[in-house]
């Protein structure tokens, strides 16, 4: 029942973050550390200060072409911040940005249970446990390329709806401005005088 | 704003529908494809001169909404003198000529034939390639706050109607009066914070303008009325801005009385109509050490509304599948690092409906918001993130369950023929995968491999410690995100497993995570009519409620598999339900995890019996 991962030789790179010590100040970074060494695949372990920041990513580089990593495994904050970083970092390590996987340490661990260091730290484990597991399975995908449809669409011709059509209309681009009612304006046009200054609305 | 609008209106880039509603926008990033109507005027623009032949001659006469219904338009009629485009317009439920021989009197003295009774509604589609949403704001109703009296005393206006009566282009030419007796208003109260910062009528937040927008009010009726008295009930004034603190000061040397404490509730006087307020002037003491009561007469009493989203925030919303905080404005894609960004690729914010915020930082947004969509039209081609989905032609067994489900149509299937997907429709929610029951769709990056590994590697140790999640990208994941930012504290029991959309996860999934040994599984997506996919998280509770029958069956508690919607915005709800699975986690019992994990045992499928049964034979 159990799925076997791909034929080629798992060389897997987990990268521990300790953020300063936003992730270090509640989870024991090198416990996890040690314990992503144990995992099936893994090629090599190592905690970074810092992994977004350049010497950090540099350090994923190097071990990419050192250990011959073939999966990437970073254990540091929310992919939906830092997964465009370090998909970029292994792309210029020549590996498919898809080969990296990301174990969310930061927002989902340490940040929200900094006074239990050892259910934290337990958990970071697991975290990284199947972040690792997950890149076993990973496989190199291709993004498609599409074009982009050169017009904007405005929704709403108030005073912001006004200014944006107007910014993009000035930088060569097409804009369709639409206002529901039967004059643009929005509410300051029914405004008297503004603040700061005490100049007419319109 | 004049002169931004007159060029808005003629902007040789610019197309400008107004009286035109979006219906519909469908496709992804650089793709968006806009369905718009656009209403009848019944006046046509390019043969109208604006003479005003036509409200000469109109017997309809209704409140006109421009001047907060303070005088009256006719059924035609130009919004108002400075509008873009100068154009007259028809309202057909007003008109007595949808009939013409009831009337049909401008159409009459129309030289320019420019009024059509039979003008129709007309659907325009535009491609597009990025789209900014800048819906605005509604301005609260104060008539729930009956302590103010709003309806039932003449002389209580709010600060919307202020504006009207105190402006030059007003329905009083900017003689303010009072509406009880056209007099003018010698002492003048505002009633600061009225629909704001008040949980008790679910407004909680600050609505940013308020407290400015009165200081300018006091300064407007001291340039214009040296004696007049003004008097304003506050509980913080938030002067914060730019020149802001300078205006302030200025208001109160021009004698503008600053009393922190808000009325109770307003008298009127029968015989004079002016208005009674008391007040506990929070920063003077009685000789109690309480606060002291005080007592104003006023002429009249203006009430600083606050702003509210703007009513079509739900319709846009679903359209372009954005979600909303919990003020129940749009929310950003990330609160300080990308502020104008909608969580839907392609999609911008600007101006109020993002948050309340003054002209200057709409303007401000605006620019930011264009920027950011001129660099994306400006790139020519965009790639697509490789979450998609793959038909395998072999596997596929031709039932067309997938086609029937897809929030995109992105899935072809005719009968007798294999599903076929278009790759750049498919936006990725990965329902499909977990559909199919013959293993024939791969879901690219999210496959069933990867998400069992994680199912069976997270609860490889210890299981019966653990409360097992899956957690959509959009909402669920983001939503404990939000509490991590947040810091709130919760149990840590919880292991998250991260699929695009709930409706990624298969029934095989949930099952498996049982097996393995978990006490208890949560399922949880972006609210039911909130969902990041159109409308996938419908198939979540479809599996998750075939799954509830199937735990009953095999002797499980149901309860032990949670389905919880949680928005990105919602990190405290994400913590609460966290806390509540750990709770019921504790209830489960090694014995009841145990008999779990047998009776979920997958069934050997007939064909791999029968194969078993061959090779034996063999």
């Amino acid at each position: 029942m159990v799925s076997q991962p791909p034929i080629e030789e798992l060389r897997i790179g987990v990268f521990v973050c300790d953020c300063g010590l936003n992730i270090a100040g509640a989870v024991d970074c090198g416990a996890v550390t040690e314990y992503a060494e144990t995992l099936p695949d893994v090629a090599c372990a190592v905690r970074n200060k810092y992994t977004c920041a350049d010497p950090g990513q540099n350090e994923i580089k190097d071990a990419i072409h050192k250990h011959r990593l073939n999966r990437v495994v970073v254990a540091s904050c929310t992919p939906r911040q830092h997964e465009p970083t370090f998909r970029q970092c292994v792309r210029e390590a020549d590996l498919n940005p898809y080969l990296m996987e990301m174990a969310n340490i930061r927002e989902h661990c340490s940040w929200v249970h900094p006074n239990d260091r050892e259910a934290a730290t337990d958990k970071a484990m697991d975290l990284v446990a199947s972040a690792v597991a997950r890149a076993r399975f990973l496989q190199p995908q291709e993004e498609l390329t599409v074009p982009v449809s050169k017009r904007a669409l405005v929704i709403g011709g108030g005073v912001a709806g006004i200014e944006a059509a107007i910014e993009l209309a000035d930088a060569g681009h097409k804009v369709t401005l639409v206002e529901k009612e039967a004059s643009i304006g929005g509410i300051m046009a029914q405004l008297d005088k503004t603040y700061p200054t005490m100049d007419c609305s319109i | 704003m004049g002169p931004k609008a007159i060029d808005a209106g003629r902007h040789p880039n610019i197309e400008l529908l107004t009286y035109s509603e979006v219906e519909e926008v469908s496709g992804y990033v650089g793709n968006f494809v806009a369905t718009i109507r656009k209403k009848a005027r019944y006046v046509d623009h390019t043969l109208c001169n604006a003479c005003e032949e036509c409200v000469k001659v109109c017997p309809v006469s209704k409140p006109d909404e421009y001047q907060m219904g303070l005088s009256s338009r006719r059924a035609i009629y130009i919004p108002f003198p400075q509008a873009v485009p100068c154009s007259y317009i028809l309202n057909m439920d007003d008109c007595l000529g949808n009939n013409p021989i009831a009337c049909g009197k401008c159409a009459d003295v129309c030289e320019k034939k420019a009024i059509n009774y039979d003008d129709e509604d007309e659907l325009v589609v535009r491609e597009v390639g990025a789209v900014i949403v800048a819906i605005g704001l509604d301005v609260y109703d104060p008539t729930e706050m009956d302590e103010y009296g709003y309806t039932r005393h003449a002389n209580v206006i709010t600060s919307m109607e202020f504006e009207r009566l105190i402006c030059a282009g007003g329905p009083t030419a900017g003689h303010f009066v009072r509406p009880s007796d056209h007099e003018r208003p010698k002492r003048i109260g505002f009633i600061q914070c009225v629909g704001s910062r008040n949980p008790k009528i679910g407004r909680p937040y600050c609505s940013n303008i308020c407290c400015m927008n009165t200081i300018k009010d006091t300064l407007l009726l001291a340039d214009h009325y040296p004696d007049t008295e003004n008097f304003v009930f506050y509980q913080d004034i938030r002067a914060f801005g730019k020149s802001f603190e300078d205006m302030f000061q200025r208001s109160k040397e021009t004698g503008t009385r600053y009393i922190r404490g808000l009325p109770g509730d307003v008298e009127e006087d029968p015989e004079t109509g002016n208005l009674v307020v008391t007040v506990e002037n929070t920063t003077q003491r009685g000789g109690n050490g309480r606060s002291g009561l005080e007592r104003y007469e006023l002429d009249m009493l203006v009430l600083s509304v606050g702003v509210i989203p703007p009513k079509d925030l739900a319709k846009i919303s679903g359209m372009l599948t954005l979600s909303k905080t919990s003020d129940g404005f749009f929310m950003e894609s990330h609160p300080k690092l990308k502020p104008v960004d909608a969580p839907t690729r392609g999609v911008f914010f600007a101006g109020f409906c993002e948050s309340p915020k003054d002209i200057k930082d709409s303007v401000c947004q605006a620019g930011a918001a264009s920027s950011r969509a001129g660099a994306l039209l400006n790139a020519g081609q965009i790639q697509i993130e490789a979450i998609t989905s793959r038909i395998d032609e072999i596997e596929c067994k031709k039932c067309g369950l997938c086609a029937k489900i897809c929030p995109y149509g992105a899935i072809t299937w005719q009968k007798g023929e294999v599903a076929t997907v278009i790759e750049a429709a498919c936006a990725g929610c990965g329902s499909c995968g977990a559909t199919c029951q013959f293993g024939a769709i791969t879901m690219r990056h999210f496959t069933d491999d990867q998400l069992l590994a994680q199912v069976r590697a997270i609860l490889a140790r210890k299981p019966e410690d653990k409360v097992f999640v899956f957690a959509c990208n959009w909402c669920s994941y983001a939503g404990g995100d939000m509490a991590g930012i947040s810091r709130i504290k919760y149990s840590a029991s919880n292991r998250v497993v991260r699929t695009m959309c709930s409706a990624r996860v298969s029934e095989d999934m949930v099952l498996e995570a049982f097996r393995c040994g978990a006490p208890v599984v949560l399922v949880s997506g972006c609210h039911y009519a909130d969902c990041h996919y159109i409308n996938a998280n419908r198939q979540t509770v479809v599996r998750v409620q075939r799954l509830w029958d199937k735990l009953e069956k095999a002797g499980v508690r149901p309860e032990r598999l949670q389905l919880e919607w949680i928005s990105a915005a919602e990190g405290q709800k994400f913590a609460k339900v966290m806390n509540q699975m750990e709770e019921l986690r504790k209830t489960v019992t090694i014995k009841e995890i145990e008999h779990g994990r047998e009776a979920l045992k997958p069934k050997p499928k007939k064909a791999a019996k029968k194969k078993e049964a061959a090779a034996t034979a063999g």
